[in-house]
């Protein structure tokens, strides 16, 4: 299928939208009318056509413009990007990964030809067409793991495993909801998962990180996770919350439709061949409020999702101003009926 | 529901490198390219031994880098439960087998300035790979490596020509020359990652050597081949699946459980992953655990039990699989 690549800003003027067909695929988050943490982990296998879930590495309408997003955070603050040393052979496991799954799921936009250790890449969309040789890290204008992610939508963090636990020790970090890589860099994975709420006291994270300990090559996982975002901005980092922290107090009943964004992660984990690392995948999708309520079901739930969060949630994720805003502007498209479960609209 | 990504393999050759051991080569079936994999990494062979299913995990030691095939050896263990002596005297080239993707519990810590190997005998599998990607990387590494005799030492003149003296050490039982633990142990660089594969004595032996001459316990790295070990038959109750069985002498309980068509979770089948991690709703007896993953508390508490090498004894075991 040829995508057509909108274009389109992530800040500014703010131009971003979803298309039709783009609002029918979005990864609605919320399987039930309440919402609390679990370890909500499922094989990240192939899923429904015309979903997020078609191709392991998806690729969207936004494409373009989240990459040239990235090229736009990287030169204000190229520590977006950093990777420790020993995660050499990891970034090119992430290269070859990307590459792969690109190529095999958009051919129409990407080209991989692979002579021995000559690697010929080409990315359409972007105008890109580059021969490089894998494994030698001079004959690429960037490290790899930087090459590669200047061209594939999400977050990328790589996650070396060792003394039973894993580290934050590279990543390309620039859609991120509140968090620093540059902060996060070298930690395991409690340290960096120390501020959030609620999760440590049941055990999530311990049955996470043994859970992640024995992700199998071959078998990738994944997840969802979500916040709210005033404005369709993706680079929500601490470096920038002057920019983005006072748009919190801009949203009123008349615009809160179509200001305030709901975020969803879609957190995938694969584990590396070559160096053993993980590579966690956090791929940002934003809807409006008034583009999310065009599905029935979505409109219904997601008031009452709003209305039963624990309020240490609603702290964590920055809800707490516009939660009454957004749950009076959405109540219109609640009429009381019963939702089916699942995530996808009827 | 467990997403099946076991491969099946033809054996492409054989080779009889010392009298015990036995050199497998696998190719896929389909044509495809193997999985990548890193130094360290093993595989789980399933084979059919007459009807009778038996997976055993054994080391990768191709070249990591080489997706044409992948090469296992095997040990003859006289009184082994019998996959070993399967894979020497069934198996033939042109067979078919199954083998899993490759799982890494003994990965080189990449952050190493220069890693020491010390291996005894079959030990010395995982290291041949490891060495492939040290000298790849340009990574200083050296291996103390342990055999009986230089006929019965499976490799060691190969390695000496591939990697020279200065970085291949060999130690003859029969000659009487030894690793020298302690003096290895007493003078390295900061940085040094230190792994050791082998028998559990001296796996044992050399952790403990590290620890006194004051190695962080981080930098101590090994890899036990834990088989199952063979004892007194029992019942097991498996709740979930509502199955009675019968664990025999030389089975496990998750053997015993994959022969009554009960799809448990596994990885490394020697007690060292934690992937088989089984609840135990009641137990009328003793558990015997076996495995190196499970804290003492853990084991004290008797709730929690891997079912890939630990026993029962007793009237009766009901586990929640």
């Amino acid at each position: 299928m040829t995508i057509t690549f909108r274009s389109e800003t992530f800040r500014d003027d703010f131009t971003f939208r979803n298309s039709l067909y783009n609002i029918k695929r979005f990864p609605f988050p919320f399987d039930r009318d309440e919402y609390m943490y679990s370890v909500n982990m499922e094989p990240h296998i192939r899923g429904k056509a015309d979903s997020v879930f078609e191709n392991l590495i998806d690729v969207d309408e936004h494409y373009v413009a989240e990459m040239q997003d990235r090229a736009l955070v990287l030169k204000e603050d190229p520590l977006r990007c950093q990777a420790l040393p020993h995660m050499m052979t990891a970034q090119w496991d992430v290269l070859e990964l990307l590459m792969e799954h690109q190529a095999q799921d958009y051919p129409e936009h990407f080209t991989l030809e692979k002579n021995g250790d000559r690697w010929r890449w080409v990315n359409r969309p972007m105008g890109i067409d580059d021969t490089f040789t894998f494994g030698d890290a001079a004959t690429l204008p960037y490290p790899p793991m930087e090459y590669i992610t200047r061209q594939a939508q999400g977050d990328f963090c790589i996650v070396d495993q060792r003394d039973n636990n894993l580290w934050m020790d590279a990543g390309m970090v620039t859609t991120q909801a509140d968090w620093s890589l540059d902060f996060d860099i070298g930690m395991n994975f409690m340290e960096w998962h120390g501020p959030v709420p609620l999760a440590h006291q049941i055990g999530v994270f311990d049955r996470a990180l043994k859970f992640l300990l024995n992700l199998q090559q071959g078998k990738p996982t994944r997840r969802l996770n979500w916040t709210m975002t005033v404005n369709p901005r993706l680079d929500t980092s601490p470096e920038n919350y002057h920019k983005w922290g006072p748009d919190r107090t801009t949203v009123t009943p008349e615009n809160v439709g179509d200001k305030m964004h709901l975020r969803v992660e879609l957190q995938s984990l694969w584990r590396l061949p070559r160096s053993n690392a993980i590579l966690f995948v956090i791929r940002c999708y934003l809807i409006s409020l008034s583009e999310l309520v065009t599905v029935p079901k979505w409109g219904r739930r997601l008031p009452r999702v709003l209305k039963s969060l624990p309020p240490e949630i609603a702290d964590y994720k920055g809800l707490t101003r516009n939660r009454p805003i957004m749950i009076d502007w959405l109540a219109k498209y609640d009429d009381g009926a019963p939702t089916s479960a699942g995530i996808y609209p009827d | 529901m467990s997403l099946n990504t076991d491969m099946p393999v033809r054996v492409a050759a054989v080779t009889q490198v010392t009298d015990l051991v036995k050199r497998f080569r696998f190719e896929r079936l389909d044509g495809h390219p193997m999985p990548f994999f890193s130094g360290g990494a093993h595989v789980v062979v399933s084979m059919n031994d007459n009807g009778l299913l038996r997976r055993n995990p054994y080391s990768l030691m191709s070249n990591p880098d080489d997706n044409s095939a992948y090469e296992i050896s095997v040990l003859r263990v006289p009184n082994s439960r019998g996959g070993s002596i399967f894979m020497h005297e069934q198996v033939r080239p042109g067979d078919q087998l199954t083998v899993s993707q490759p799982v890494n519990l003994f990965a080189p810590d990449h952050r190493g300035r220069k890693h020491i190997l010390i291996a005894g005998g079959i030990g010395i599998t995982p290291f041949i790979a490891m060495m492939e990607q040290f000298s790849r990387d340009n990574i200083a590494f050296e291996l103390h490596y342990a055999i009986r005799s230089r006929s019965h030492g499976a490799y060691w003149q190969q390695l000496l020509d591939r990697y020279g003296p200065r970085r291949i050490k060999i130690y003859v039982d029969e000659e009487k020359t030894f690793i020298p633990v302690a003096e290895i142990a007493d003078n390295q660089p900061l940085g040094t990652h230190l792994y050791v594969c082998g028998p559990a004595g001296m796996i044992d032996g050399v952790l403990m050597t590290g620890l006194k001459a004051g190695w962080p316990k981080e930098n101590l790295h090994s890899e036990r081949f834990l088989a199952p070990p063979a004892g007194l038959p029992f019942q097991v109750f498996l709740e979930r699946s509502n199955i009675h069985m019968t664990v025999g002498e030389h089975q496990s309980i998750l053997e015993a459980a994959e022969a009554h068509g009960c799809d448990a979770p596994y990885m490394c089948r020697g007690g060292a992953c934690g992937q088989c991690e089984t609840e135990v709703l009641s137990c009328d007896g003793t558990l015997q655990h076996n495995d190196i993953y499970l804290s003492d508390e853990e084991k004290a508490s008797g709730k929690k039990v891997m079912i890939c090498v630990s026993r029962f004894k007793g009237q009766q075991l009901v586990l929640q699989l």
